[in-house]
């Protein structure tokens, strides 16, 4: 019987390990090599056991105890401590990801090809692909937790020692491990590839958020998520090993759940009820603009809770940023204080040129769809029939456009709307919208550009990024790496006003959005010129 | 009438030239075969009538416009079926139909039913699923719903079966029954055969060959199969004879349409037992133009 379902199960996992011998090493890699810069960056930051103590007291407010979980040891807050309470359940969530998408990989996503099926018919057991694939995930996740532990005890740093280390890295691969199996028995319950990672990311973020919500509220409720059990565990301060034990047993519990689904279930079925799709289309879908935007609808919205979310956590930091630039040495040193305004307000502009920046990626990704649409051969149904090719940039570009408005206004307003709630004698919302606002002619004008690349270069759209990413080391890191200032002016950010130390500059404004609209123009003018294709 | 009509249509990209001079006209009411291997230049043809690529010279005209200029006008009443249908994965096949039907203007609910149930094709499904066959049938429906003029279709049964495939054809004759033309290029010979009127053939961005099936058979000639009481040792030598091959120990073979009735006297006189004859199949048309000119196709 054993023989019946098990067979083959070894020469299937050195197969999943043949197939992922870059893409696994890669990831442990990774994840061992951003813990240890981490750690080594705290130390630089941290000097001393004074700025550590004036880190901790931001601590204790519920935005942060929601974000990285509840602190601890922060009377003695040590770099050991901080180190895993700031870090250890960001990078936990992480390798929570690498086993969602490994684990679907290697079992729906191969049955929707149909490459389970060709396993199937070798002589190979039942179950001996989803048991392959836990096996390699356990074994990957427990070369990262040993490979992190020991390169963090390697680092030599006195609040690390080996039995903290070693339990950081068990927190990490414990939390591959029962997200790996989380993920096996989703793949058995969806019809596809794709809800099947849709239903595991879900379960992933919501064991984020139960925790948050429990971690601030009720300790009972954060016992329900996993990775509730494994901020419990205390890492550098108290050693407890016992929640990371039980996350593991829960993870053989819920591979053999996993398995056990697997054994009743047909290939290519799931449990769920497929949704049948829609017969007829919505008027909504019924033109290119509701085709453009439809296709992009998911990762819009997305895009909009993460520029809202990102707003809110520099926000969240606002209340207890006064108190911190007070003690630490290093930062009085960069912010030179100015007259008449607050360190935080200094503090405005250069958070909001970080965030308009990144908001500027969702904003170029909407216009750069129609380029994406090309290369897949998908252009010329639309085409083909009485759409003008005006109409059809145009529908994108102003999903562009509106995405400019909204990612813009949300990162603003999160900043603003969580910065009035944690600080005690409040913020200027207004403000901080206004400063945000004051970006948008800059954004248009970047995707002025992205136009004019779509119509007269195609090929070559993919520049875009490349400038996109020029203008956040310029803006970001140039007054770090003391450019001249004609530098900053190669950029369309290098023109903003900086709200709220700065009037809002008018004519910059005007001149900049005329050079967006000439830009779009001439793009237009290409598009309608040249051929459409590959 | 001429609804489609290229004069001397050449595209070029950078030196190479995929379409050089090439002429099709397409009368109302007529069923249009373009024919050649991948690569010869159908596609790159269609791309050029959709106004999606501009010819590098030659006039390109659908009812009288402007393929490039007035491209918008024109799809008004074309319809077209691609070659690779790629859709949008995350759509189902009933929402992309609407699309379709939508962009192009037309509103016909009943006709959409009936192609969906002919064609059996499950609406309800989303894009990735299907596979290269259901993805015709989509583009099939959307294209067959609308009430157009003219049908461009680029290959559109080389991933139906055979039950499906004829389902086409019927939709075809109705189509050229109500008076409606369709261009239709294909490397399936015997469906051009059986639908077309007119056949171009397109080898290396030149179009070779074209006209009336019956116009292509008279340049060739037709097939004999001659089985007699004695042998024929001398036919070979015999004016207008060509590409003789025994079968069943009859010999098969091509006679050109002039020397026809010198030929049938020669084989007379060695007694004939058995005789066939038939015109050539566009597969043998086609094949004496490709044949010993390699592989034929532009790429």
């Amino acid at each position: 019987m054993t023989n019946q379902l098990f067979s083959g199960t070894g020469s299937l996992s050195r197969f999943i390990l043949r197939r992922d011998r870059i893409r696994i090493p890669i990831w442990i890699l990774s994840f061992v090599f951003a813990t240890v810069a981490t750690a080594v960056a705290f130390i630089g930051l941290y000097e001393n056991a004074q700025e550590r103590q004036a880190i901790a007291s931001t601590m204790g407010n519920p935005a942060m105890t929601a974000m990285v979980g509840p602190g601890y040891g922060l009377a003695n807050y040590t770099s050991g401590a901080m180190m895993a309470h700031q870090m250890l359940l960001m990078t936990a969530v992480v390798v929570g990801l690498m086993s969602v998408l490994l684990v679907i990989r290697h079992t729906r996503t191969d049955e929707e090809e149909g490459r389970i099926e060709m396993v199937r018919s070798l002589p190979v057991g039942r179950l001996s692909n989803v048991a392959a694939t836990l096996l390699v995930l356990f074994l990957v996740n427990i070369v990262l937790a040993i490979l992190t532990g020991v390169s963090l005890y390697a680092l030599n740093i006195e609040s690390m020692e080996l039995e903290g280390s070693l339990l950081y890295g068990a927190a990490l691969g414990a939390t591959g491990m029962i997200f790996a199996s989380l993920t096996a028995v989703c793949a058995q319950l969806s019809h596809n590839a794709r809800s099947a990672m849709g239903l595991s990311i879900g379960i992933l973020l919501l064991a984020y958020i139960v925790r948050a919500i429990g971690d601030v509220g009720s300790e009972a409720v954060a016992w329900l998520s996993p990775l509730g059990w494994i901020v419990r565990s205390e890492v550098y301060v108290n050693n407890i090993w016992w929640p990371v034990l039980m996350t593991v047993g829960a993870a053989v519990v819920f591979g053999g759940l996993a398995m056990y689904l697997n054994s009743i279930r047909d290939l290519g079925a799931g449990f769920l009820p497929a949704r049948a799709g829609k017969i007829h289309a919505s008027p909504l879908l019924l033109s290119p603009f509701g085709l453009a935007f439809r296709l992009q609808r998911t990762g819009f919205i997305a895009w909009a809770i993460s520029m809202y979310v990102l707003g809110a956590s520099y926000g969240s930091v606002m209340g207890d940023m006064e108190s911190f630039f007070a003690d630490v040495d290093l930062m009085q040193d960069l912010l030179v204080p100015m007259e008449g305004f607050s360190l935080v307000e200094q503090f405005v502009p250069t958070l909001m040129a970080v965030m308009t920046i990144i908001a500027t990626i969702p904003v170029l990704m909407a216009v750069l769809k129609v380029r994406g649409e090309e290369k897949n051969d998908r252009i010329e149904h639309v085409l083909g029939r009485a759409v003008s090719r005006n109409r059809l940039l145009g529908s994108y570009l102003l999903i562009s456009l509106i995405a400019s408005f909204v990612m813009i206004s949300l990162a603003g307003l999160g900043l603003g709307t969580v910065a009035d709630a944690v600080m005690e004698e409040g913020f200027d919302i207004g403000m901080a919208y206004q400063a945000a606002l004051a970006y948008l002619p800059a954004v248009w004008a970047m995707i002025g550009v992205a136009v004019l690349l779509i119509g007269w270069l195609p090929k070559l759209t993919g520049f875009i990024w490349l400038y996109l990413s020029f203008s956040f080391f310029v803006i970001y890191l140039g007054s770090l790496f003391q450019l001249p200032e004609w530098v900053e002016k190669t950029t369309p950010f290098g023109y903003v006003s900086a709200i709220p130390l700065e009037q809002f500059d008018w004519l910059q404004a005007i001149v900049l959005t005329t050079v967006a609209i000439l830009l779009i123009v001439i793009g237009f003018v290409g598009y309608n010129k040249r051929d459409i294709g590959k | 009438m001429t609804i489609l009509k290229t004069a001397g249509l050449t595209k070029k990209f950078g030196d190479f030239a995929a379409l050089d001079g090439v002429d099709i006209e397409v009368g109302k009411g007529e069923v249009y075969g373009f024919i050649g291997p991948n690569g010869a230049g159908k596609s790159t043809t269609i791309r050029v009538l959709l106004g999606i690529l501009k010819a590098t010279e030659g006039q390109a005209t659908i009812f009288g416009k402007d393929v490039w200029k007035d491209a918008v006008g024109i799809h008004k009443r074309v319809a077209y079926v691609p070659g690779d249908v790629n859709l949008w994965p995350n759509l189902t096949g009933g929402e992309v139909i609407d699309l379709f039907i939508k962009l192009r203007g037309g509103n016909n609910k009943s006709r959409r039913e009936e192609l969906i149930r002919r064609f059996d094709l499950d609406p309800s499904k989303k894009c990735r699923t299907y596979s290269k066959g259901n993805r015709q049938k989509v583009a099939l429906v959307a294209a067959l719903s609308s009430d157009a003029d003219l049908y461009i279709l680029d290959e559109p049964t080389s991933g139906l079966d055979p039950l499906m495939e004829r389902v086409f054809q019927e939709c075809v004759r109705e189509a050229k029954a109500e008076g409606k033309s369709i261009l239709l290029s294909s490397h399936i010979l015997s469906e051009v055969e059986q639908l077309c009127d007119k056949v171009a053939i397109i080898r290396q961005g030149k179009i070779i060959e074209k006209g009336t099936l019956k116009e292509l058979r008279h340049l060739t000639g037709t097939m004999l199969l001659v089985e007699t009481k004695e042998p024929m040792p001398n036919l070979a030598e015999v004016k207008g004879v060509q590409g003789i091959e025994q079968k069943d120990g009859a010999l098969s073979f091509q006679v050109d349409q002039e020397e026809l009735d010198h030929v049938v006297r020669y084989v007379s006189g060695f007694g004939i037992i058995r005789m066939e004859s038939a015109p050539p199949t566009l597969e043998e048309l086609f094949m004496r133009h490709y044949e010993g000119t390699g592989t034929g196709g532009a790429l």
